[in-house]
């Protein structure tokens, strides 16, 4: 078994082996999920909670289609972050949860490293489904299953993500998974959107879109939030999309065979053009989503056999003590 | 009286600059000289250093307002084991001490409870608002020994200015924490590799450095005596050096967790490494720890600030900063001798003397005439720190289940015996 990991906290902590294991567990589930009947029994008989600190309807929907496709009992808990006193339930929330037994947790929070601190506190496998700007393991691995299934490896690719580094997520984790992978990886935004440091995670970055997407193999777009738009990072919308928006001029740049990706939702106009975002020749932004589910049924199928496998033992240390 | 013998001891003196094999007498809780009575009880220190007492300003005592953290009993037990014979407090409590009526409870209360000398500090403005002046005045009549915001930077400039200039009138000594506010607002990081990959929001270094070029550019239109509580990165610490050479009354400290740690030791989101300001590079560590070997820094404090196991156990940007350090500030600096980075004496006029000086105290040094506040320790006995048996109502330490060098064996305030090991 390549998988060993007791929760899915971030990439940083896989190594490639793992990450293969789950991307190639998932292609099966994609060809499973093709079928008019799209049921296994992995997770049967076990307990599911998707508690989301953040509002998220499209994570939280494949989260929850996985669960179901794999037989578990699904429950959702939105808990919204604005009404409550946050850190005080988020542990006590934990320990709530972590008496009725559940056995897979998927957690997102606004703030960076809250997952994590909550999996310290609970004895079930625990999925972070986004953690304030650290962490979307998740969203890495469909993004790289994506880019696998399109360009047949994930190795000595050129990979430009493009757009709000700064507070993305997704773009950490990315270039934690591209790297491990042995792929290229360059950042492509405004400085104000861009880490003073970048050019120290081992990417290159660039201020210029021509120059970063210069033969590039794979385009990722990353969403601008609408509250960065209005002169506290940029100037404006408009001249964001004309310097760093995704249009036919600038994806000349890349290789003709490049793919567009973007992790959704889309501001058309903004981060990227239309006609793009659905040239299907390109975009392969609605398979991100098909992968998305694939890669969170494998990842939580693998992370049930191991906890299995972990109560297994626990069960016969115990019986040999007694 | 009594009268006191330490035998067979390895002297520190930090202002004469070394440390010797010798014998120190105390008579009536005064240091009397090398030689002693017939009648003193004799401690045979069996080659161990005795050195003066640690004077560590800027302790939060967590009363008035809370004392579940830390009491007054508490910090004073604490600072004993931690070989500090004199706590100077924060005035950050709830409320904050800015009246001559607060001022004297916190006096009261020290005096009931502390094992060592208490001296308080009062807040700069009223509330540490940074609106209107405390009464400046009153306070230094009722005891005050420095005045301070803490960590609340008085943005307003104006406000600021007119402070300095009362305080400069009545000689007093004023404390900034000089952090540019708005730069350094919901920071819980330092800018660089580690906090943006971790996704922590993150302040550049260069907000102390803006912050220490206003604090002392009202101290030069002002002429007040002005101590910053902490500089901890090298570009500050350029603007301090030349700030001395123009010969403006400007002192500067530094925390002994920003000599110790860096940014990294914060690892996997470990919040009892969450301090103010934020752990630096180790390119800055080194710097700090530069400055306090040639003096350029001239203290070192614990800034001990007590927090609870609730107000810890969040997700990091929302957790309370800070972190207890009376009982491991003397074992942490060992950390920086046994380096070779800085000498027992040297690092003694950083904990003794100069902040002793500062304050106008006749501490911090093995004088005759000078108070018998002293602490015996043995250097180099290794030990394990467990959290839980700190004597602070909080545990919040950096270096629980650290190996650590560095033992006080007994502590003295004024000839009588607060701690022995």
């Amino acid at each position: 078994m390549a998988f060993r990991a007791r929760h899915l906290l971030g990439i940083e902590g896989l190594g490639p082996d793992e990450i293969t294991s789950v991307l190639d567990l998932a292609d099966n589930y994609v060809d499973l999920n093709r079928q008019d009947v799209k049921h296994d029994t992995a997770l049967s008989g076990l307990t599911q909670i998707n508690m989301f600190f953040e509002n998220s309807t499209r994570t939280q929907a494949s989260f929850e289609i996985a669960g179901k496709r794999l037989g578990a009992d699904v429950m959702n808990m939105a808990v919204d972050s604005s009404s409550v006193k946050k850190g005080e339930t988020l542990i006590d929330t934990a320990l709530t949860l972590n008496a009725m037994h559940p056995d897979l947790l998927v957690v997102r929070h606004p703030h960076s490293g809250a997952v994590s601190l909550l999996a310290q506190k609970v004895n079930c496998a625990v999925l972070n489904a986004g953690d304030g700007r650290h962490e979307h393991p998740t969203q890495a691995l469909l993004d790289a299953l994506t880019i696998r299934r399109a360009k047949g490896r994930l190795h000595r690719l050129t990979i430009a993500i493009c757009g709000d580094i700064a507070h993305s997520r997704v773009a950490r984790s990315n270039i934690w998974l591209l790297s491990k992978m042995e792929s290229r990886v360059r950042l492509v935004g405004p400085p104000t959107l861009m880490p003073s440091d970048a050019a120290d995670w081992g990417v290159e970055v660039y201020g210029d879109m021509a120059e970063g997407l210069k033969d590039a193999d794979v385009v990722m777009m990353l969403r601008l939030q609408k509250e960065r738009m209005d002169g506290g990072f940029i100037p404006s919308e408009r001249e964001y999309f004309h310097r760093f928006g995704l249009d036919p001029a600038k994806l000349a740049h890349a290789k003709d065979d490049a793919i567009v990706m973007h992790p959704g939702p889309m501001n058309r106009g903004v981060e990227i053009d239309g006609t793009i975002a659905d040239d299907i020749n390109r975009s392969v932004i609605q398979d991100q989503v098909e992968m998305g589910v694939a890669v969170r049924m494998a990842a939580m199928r693998l992370l049930a056999e191991n906890l299995r496998a972990d109560r297994a033992e626990k069960a016969s240390l115990k019986s040999v003590d007694a | 009286m009594s009268a006191l013998l330490f035998r067979n001891a390895r002297l520190i003196d930090p202002e004469k600059g070394i440390e010797s094999l010798g014998t120190l007498a105390v008579r009536d809780g005064v240091i009397s000289g090398p030689t002693g009575m017939d009648d003193a009880e004799v401690v045979d220190c069996d080659g161990k250093c005795l050195a003066p007492g640690i004077v560590d300003i800027g302790v939060k005592v967590s009363e008035p307002g809370e004392r579940h953290k830390e009491s007054f009993g508490s910090a004073g037990l604490a600072a004993a084991a931690g070989g500090i014979t004199t706590i100077v407090t924060r005035p950050d409590t709830l409320p904050a001490i800015d009246t001559p009526e607060t001022l004297e409870f916190v006096r009261r209360r020290a005096n009931e409870a502390s094992p060592v000398r208490v001296l308080p500090m009062a807040s700069l403005t009223r509330g540490r608002q940074g609106r209107e002046m405390s009464e400046i005045g009153f306070l230094l009549d009722a005891g005050a020994v420095a005045f301070t915001d803490c960590d609340a930077f008085c943005a307003n400039t104006k406000v600021f200015s007119r402070c300095l200039t009362y305080a400069a009138s009545l000689g007093a000594l004023v404390i900034g924490h000089p952090q540019e506010p708005v730069l350094s607002d919901g920071a819980a990081a330092t800018s660089g590799k580690f906090a943006s990959l971790k996704g922590l929001p993150a302040v550049s270094p260069m907000a102390e450095r803006m912050g220490l070029d206003r604090d002392l550019a009202v101290v030069e239109m002002t002429g007040a005596r002005y101590h910053a509580d902490q500089i901890t990165t090298a570009r500050a610490l350029k603007r301090l050096e030349r700030a001395k050479d123009a010969g403006l009354d400007v002192t500067a400290g530094v925390s002994i967790h920003h000599l110790t740690l860096n940014e990294l030791d914060v690892g996997d989101f470990r919040t009892f490494f969450k301090v103010k300001p934020p752990l630096r590079s180790e390119q800055d560590r080194l710097s700090a720890v530069q400055a306090v070997a040639s003096g350029l820094i001239d203290i070192v404090a614990s800034m001990h600030t007590p927090q609870d196991e609730e107000s810890k156990r969040l997700p990091f940007e929302e957790a309370a900063s800070g972190a207890v350090g009376l009982e491991t500030l003397l074992p942490a600096m060992m950390r920086l001798v046994h380096a070779g980075q800085i000498t027992l004496p040297g690092l003694w006029r950083a904990l003794s003397l100069k902040p002793s000086d500062r304050l106008g105290l006749d501490t911090g040094r093995l004088a005759p005439g000078a108070p018998a506040d002293l602490v015996l320790f043995d250097p180099d006995a290794p030990f394990v720190l467990d959290r839980f048996k700190l004597r602070s109502k909080s545990k919040n330490t950096p270096f629980d289940e650290a190996r650590m060098e560095g033992r006080v064996l007994g502590t003295w305030v004024a000839g009588t015996r607060v701690f022995s090991a």
